[in-house]
């Protein structure tokens, strides 16, 4: 009420306080409307193309709703022999395990002795850790690929699988930083009841860690998925093909039709968007901690 | 005085052991990253360095060629033609995501209600694969049946061919990125949230309009995270590769196509190592990105003094 009367008797309306937050309110939601649109608009017309017929895609001005729904795109688009889709995500998946496994426990071991030991050359080390953050990933390439090249590992998982159990910087980093906020006494009473390294790691660290361990597991999850370049790089027989891998060969194809292709980008995207949802706070808190580490 | 002695020197060397048993302790446990270090950074980059001064195309012996690759480098026209390429859209591309992403988290951070929802909107581009971003936009930007040229028709005008006219497939590559600048907004809505709120209250207090407050205290407040994005961002743009990939490919037929108007650097790279199997002239292109790379982050990191702004110094 007293703020009624404050509003009404003292400024004119369109001046005042209460008149101002509505306005901004306007036009901040008008704007978050429009823009939310114009970003969810190519996953709809993804989608709408996946479940249309060829005849009504290519109409214009478009068919909105797909009329009948043409299931059949995906059908299509899984059962073309040259492209075993089944095979691809299978593919993925061994990878997806493959790296997570390794990364989660070298990383562990690593971050551990990082946040937890002293050692002389320990100050060095870390620095080489925080320098690899800027390591030129196009210098590398090239000796890594004659390496795994030398050693027989093209056209296998293995220069995919194996550097992820050597540890990878930056889950180090985000590692140590949560590790370091645990309070050692539970370490220290474990030590006393004749714990070791390996039990502390087991029965401490990892139980209270879980929301670091799960960015790092579905910030991974999503590259692992999302890789082109190494893919591309050191699996050249098309059963060795990731998901990712396939499509883009999928889209290269002399004659494509559009509604399998969009079928097969929906069957791409679909999984992560699903894991998104189910982790969408280990998605947020990742990309921001890693704004944050940044500075 | 001759049980004390006694007594401290084994607590002592009990102490020199336990030490020297968390040394031990400590190198097991980083074993691993020293390793990995060693093995896939450090021994490739030195020997991606002795690479560089020889030619190789990895069936014969390396031949040492001196500093002959980076003087081809610098002849070569293709280069020039894909650092213009790869410079002009960072120019553009790399201020563009980041104001996209900077206008996105202004709004949220003002928003009250659903902001979940319109965050899930605007995040959820960004963790979607390259390669299918790459597909989808080609359909999006086709030339007879995509909606952008439908509106452009509908409107009166005639849309380009996009990614089959050197004219406009790099400026369709660039209109695509914003629609990934979701994790950078995600940043700078983390940023904006560590602002104290009692600056904005202040300034209210004296009579700063809402321009002024995001001039006077949002940017400066947001610049040491602006900055993070920026070095980001300017490193991301100058190794674009696979949406370029994909689409060039594809749509034009030839890796950075059409007329090489999409011939990004990476591409460029990729081409001499694994196409050309020039593994020596392409071991100095990397470099030749790295030293460039260097330069501009080193840049921006000292024009930062006069622009980043870092709450630890306000209050030294």
């Amino acid at each position: 009420m007293a703020v009624n009367t404050l509003t009404t008797s003292g400024v004119p309306f369109s001046q005042s306080r209460r008149f101002q937050n509505l306005l901004k309110n306007v036009v901040v939601y008008l704007l978050l409307i429009f823009l939310s649109l114009v970003f969810i608009f190519p996953f709809f017309w993804m989608l709408d193309s996946a479940l249309k017929q060829n005849s009504q895609i290519f109409l214009w001005p478009p068919k909105w709703i797909p009329d009948p729904i043409a299931w059949n795109n995906f059908v299509a688009a899984f059962s073309n022999p040259q492209l075993p889709f089944l095979t691809f995500l299978k593919n993925t998946m061994i990878l997806e395990v493959g790296i997570i496994t390794g990364r989660l426990l070298s990383c562990i071991l690593v971050a551990y002795g990082f946040a937890r030991l002293e050692a002389p050359g320990k100050t060095f080390w870390f620095t080489v850790l925080l320098a690899t953050f800027m390591l030129p990933g196009a210098v590398i390439m090239i000796p890594k690929y004659i390496l795994f090249n030398k050693l027989g590992w093209v056209n296998s998982f293995l220069p995919l699988i194996v550097p992820a159990w050597f540890g990878e910087s930056y889950a180090i980093f985000l590692m140590r930083q949560f590790f370091m906020t645990i309070p050692r006494e539970l370490e220290e009473a474990a030590i006393m009841d004749g714990a070791n390294t390996f039990d502390i790691l087991r029965l401490i660290i990892v139980p209270l860690s879980t929301p670091v361990l799960a960015v790092i597991t579905v910030l991974s999850f999503k590259d692992i998925w999302n890789d082109f370049f190494t893919p591309l790089l050191y699996l050249n027989s098309s059963n060795k093909y990731t998901i990712a891998i396939g499509l883009a060969y999928f889209n290269g194809q002399y004659k494509v039709d559009m509604g399998p292709l969009m079928a097969a980008s929906v069957v791409l995207i679909l999984p992560l968007i699903i894991v998104f949802f189910l982790a969408q706070k280990a998605f947020v808190e990742g990309i921001s901690l890693t704004g944050l580490a940044g500075r | 005085m001759s049980t004390a002695t006694a007594s401290v020197t084994p607590i002592v060397k009990g102490q020199g052991k336990r030490v020297r048993q968390e040394a031990i302790l400590f190198y097991f446990c980083i074993a691993p990253f020293i390793l990995g270090f060693i093995l896939f950074d450090l021994i490739p980059m030195l020997a991606s360095l002795g690479l560089s001064f020889t030619q190789w195309n990895i069936l014969t012996a390396p031949t040492f060629i001196g500093l002959q690759n980076y003087i081809n480098a610098f002849k070569d026209p293709k280069v020039l033609i894909s650092l213009r390429i790869t410079i002009f859209y960072s120019l553009i591309q790399v201020p563009l995501r980041l104001g996209v992403a900077l206008m996105l988290a202004v709004l949220l951070n003002e928003a009250t209600k659903g902001v979940g929802f319109f965050r899930t909107a605007f995040y959820l581009p960004s963790i979607v694969s390259s390669v299918a971003i790459a597909v989808l936009w080609t359909w999006i930007l086709n030339p007879v049946y995509g909606p952008v040229n439908g509106v452009i028709r509908a409107l009166g005008g005639e849309g380009p061919k996009w990614f089959s006219d050197p004219k406009f497939a790099l400026w369709g590559l660039i209109m695509m990125s914003p629609w990934g600048a979701g994790g950078e907004m995600l940043i700078f809505l983390a940023g904006l949230k560590g602002i104290d709120q009692q600056l904005y209250e202040a300034a209210e207090l004296d009579g700063a309009g809402r321009v002024a407050r995001f001039f006077r205290i949002t940017l400066p407040m947001l610049s040491s995270t602006l900055f993070f994005n920026l070095v980001m961002a300017i490193i991301g743009s100058f190794q674009t590769f696979d949406t370029a990939y994909v689409i060039s490919t594809t749509r034009a037929g030839t890796l950075g196509g059409p007329a090489n108007s999409t011939l990004f650097y990476m591409l460029y790279l990729y081409n001499r190592a694994f196409a050309g199997q020039q593994m020596g002239y392409a071991s100095a292109l990397g470099w030749i990105l790295f030293a460039i790379l260097m330069v501009i982050t080193l840049l921006v990191l000292r024009s930062s003094n006069l622009w980043v702004f870092y709450e630890s110094e306000r209050k030294r």
